[in-house]
């Protein structure tokens, strides 16, 4: 299979342009580091006073936190990664090219950011946790299959957030500017992931709404698998919820991006 | 360096800051007098910051006026911006759906202490928050454009695409602080009124002298506009706590090394009537001012022995 090489070779090609940065990804880590203490102090106050808050001790909560500063840039929880540049490249006209190319839109950009992500798991998720497991005591998966469950399910939260943000690059086509939107979308997706506060905290009808929303595939699914509250059917169950997220906004962005490229017209010559 | 002397006369007017670049790039007065500028003696330092805040309203205005060419689209950022810095203020509630006190403070104390900090850091992210966009220019080679202008630097870099939408955070911080008075009981006397907009101007300088620093470390370290962050957002995050939740290391660091304790913390606990958790002497409440002319100090000698050692990226 063709294509499969060409992809995989894209995302590797992503994967290194995100290495190139070195003093960036340091000064990346610094600051996960900084905000995962500051976090986990405010987690340890609020679990001291109501211990087992959420159905977490206050090692699971603090491992929340840890876990949370790993999977902030992997799973753009802020928005980010091709985001921008797509924008931009469909606000230039640019997009022209990236049509024309005998790859399919969608996947070649869900392969950078696969490679991106890997990256930042790696880069940017490895050292903070690290530091955070020697400053705080954790709770770690014991066996090496609770790693692995962990692994598969970062990678379907992966790929909804690129379809989430993939819908969002798409509103371009029609707005031009994508400043608004992103902000917003990169709002919902902070207060949604449960990357302020897990979404079991989450009170009445807003925390049920929080756990059925995609968003919810961004960090508060991968940080339950790592802490292993999910097993057996219940384990199907996230991971079904994951990727059935995954296929849904894959096809709205299809559908979308059909709607998107018939309406394109490219200036110039 | 022939041309020394008149070189010095003619950059003056740039700051004493942008001398030593203009220097090395081997540029002569001639070039400025060709191009109009008039070698003027205006070396006077008061004179020199008379400038710089002159060119940073004119900067300021120029940007305010393209930003309200779009006025739709200033709201719409004002609003997500204000929207933006409210979610902190939602997981504090969301925390305080589940506890009475945090750390021993009440959730009228604990947005005491956000509303002051985040009014105070909104001020800095509104005056200098464009300095973390150094790196950005250091990388590209745009900063030597700046280099070239008889205006400061450090003025055309803190203006430069001034964000007018920043207001929502400030708006955002004072509502938070308006409504937290309302349900504090607070014991009013003058010097405590007074030290309300003392913290507030102060606490905006300090996180100013980090905006400064930060964008000074990116002289050297032209990616690491991030470490800048831990300290400018990351500060403003843990000052919004009481600082008895904090490891009392983490504490001593926040007030002696990067003295942030001192925008909010210190006089904040003054005003609400309770301890320090350092038990530091009572006076250091009062020092918040002293403590911002110190900071800014420092970033402004940070920020120039960066400048002298920047070498453009060429090409």
């Amino acid at each position: 299979m063709g294509g499969i090489r060409l992809y995989a070779a894209v995302a590797l090609s992503g994967f290194r342009r995100f290495a190139t940065y070195r003093v960036a990804t340091a000064a990346g880590v610094f600051t996960n580091t900084v905000f995962g203490f500051i976090l986990a102090y405010t987690y340890i106050a609020l679990w001291d006073a109501r211990p087992g808050l959420g159905g977490y001790d206050r090692s699971q909560a603090l491992t929340y936190v840890w876990v949370g500063q790993a999977l902030l840039m992997t799973t753009a929880m802020m928005g980010g990664g091709f985001q921008d540049e797509l924008i931009e490249r469909i606000r230039t006209g640019d997009v022209a090219i990236d049509l024309y190319r005998p790859a399919d839109l969608q996947v070649w950009w869900l392969a950078t950011d696969l490679g991106r992500a890997a990256f930042h798991l790696l880069g940017r998720g490895v050292v903070p946790m690290l530091i955070g497991a020697l400053a705080f005591e954790l709770t770690l998966p014991a066996s090496a299959l609770t790693w692995l469950l962990f692994l598969v399910s970062v990678t379907l939260g992966v790929v909804v957030s690129f379809a989430l943000r993939y819908l969002v690059v798409l509103s371009a086509f029609w707005l031009l500017d994508g400043a608004g939107v992103s902000q917003i979308a990169g709002l919902a997706s902070m207060f949604f992931s449960g990357a302020l506060l897990p979404l079991t905290l989450f009170p009445g009808w807003l925390g049920e709404l929080a756990r059925a929303l995609p968003w919810a595939a961004l960090q508060q699914i991968p940080a339950d698998v790592f802490l292993g509250r999910h097993t057996g059917t219940g384990l199907l169950r996230v991971f079904a919820f994951q990727a059935g997220w995954a296929l849904a906004l894959l096809a709205a962005g299809r559908a979308l991006q059909s709607v998107a490229t018939r309406k394109v017209v490219v200036q110039g010559g | 360096m022939a041309e020394g002397g008149a070189a010095e006369r003619v950059v003056a007017g740039g700051g004493a800051a942008g001398l030593g670049a203009v220097e090395d790039s081997g540029f002569g007065a001639a070039g400025f007098e060709a191009a109009g500028f008039e070698a003027v003696d205006n070396s006077a330092p008061e004179r020199r910051v008379v400038d710089g805040l002159r060119a940073y309203g004119l900067i300021v205005a120029m940007w305010v006026r393209s930003t309200m060419a779009y006025r739709a689209s200033f709201l719409m950022t004002a609003f997500g911006n204000f929207a933006t810095t409210g979610l902190d203020f939602a997981t504090i509630l969301l925390m305080f759906s589940h506890v009475t006190t945090l750390g021993g403070f009440t959730l009228p104390e604990v947005a005491f202490l956000y509303g002051t900090t985040s009014t105070a850091f909104g001020l800095a992210d509104l005056t200098m928050g464009s300095m973390d966009r150094l790196g950005r220019r250091v990388r590209d080679g745009t900063l030597d454009t700046l280099l070239l202008r008889p205006v400061p630097v450090l003025a055309q870099v803190a203006a430069d695409r001034f964000a007018l939408r920043r207001l929502g955070r400030i708006t955002q911080g004072s509502l938070v602080l308006g409504w937290s008075l309302s349900r504090l009981d607070i014991d009013w006397t003058v010097l405590k009124v007074l030290m309300m907009p003392m913290m507030l101007l102060s606490g905006g300088a300090i996180f100013g002298a980090v905006f400064v620093a930060g964008a000074a470390f990116q002289f050297w370290a032209g990616d690491a506009s991030e470490v800048q962050n831990s300290f400018t957002y990351g500060g403003n995050t843990l000052l919004q706590y009481p600082p008895s939740i904090f490891a009392k290391d983490l504490v001593r660091g926040v007030t002696f090394i990067v003295p942030l304790a001192f925008v909010n913390w210190l006089p904040a606990l003054r005003i609400l009537g309770r301890d320090d958790p350092l038990a530091l002497p009572g006076w250091l409440d009062f020092a918040s001012p002293l403590v911002a002319v110190a900071c800014c100090a420092v970033a402004g000698l940070a920020w120039r022995t960066g400048l002298r050692s920047y070498r453009s990226t060429g090409s």
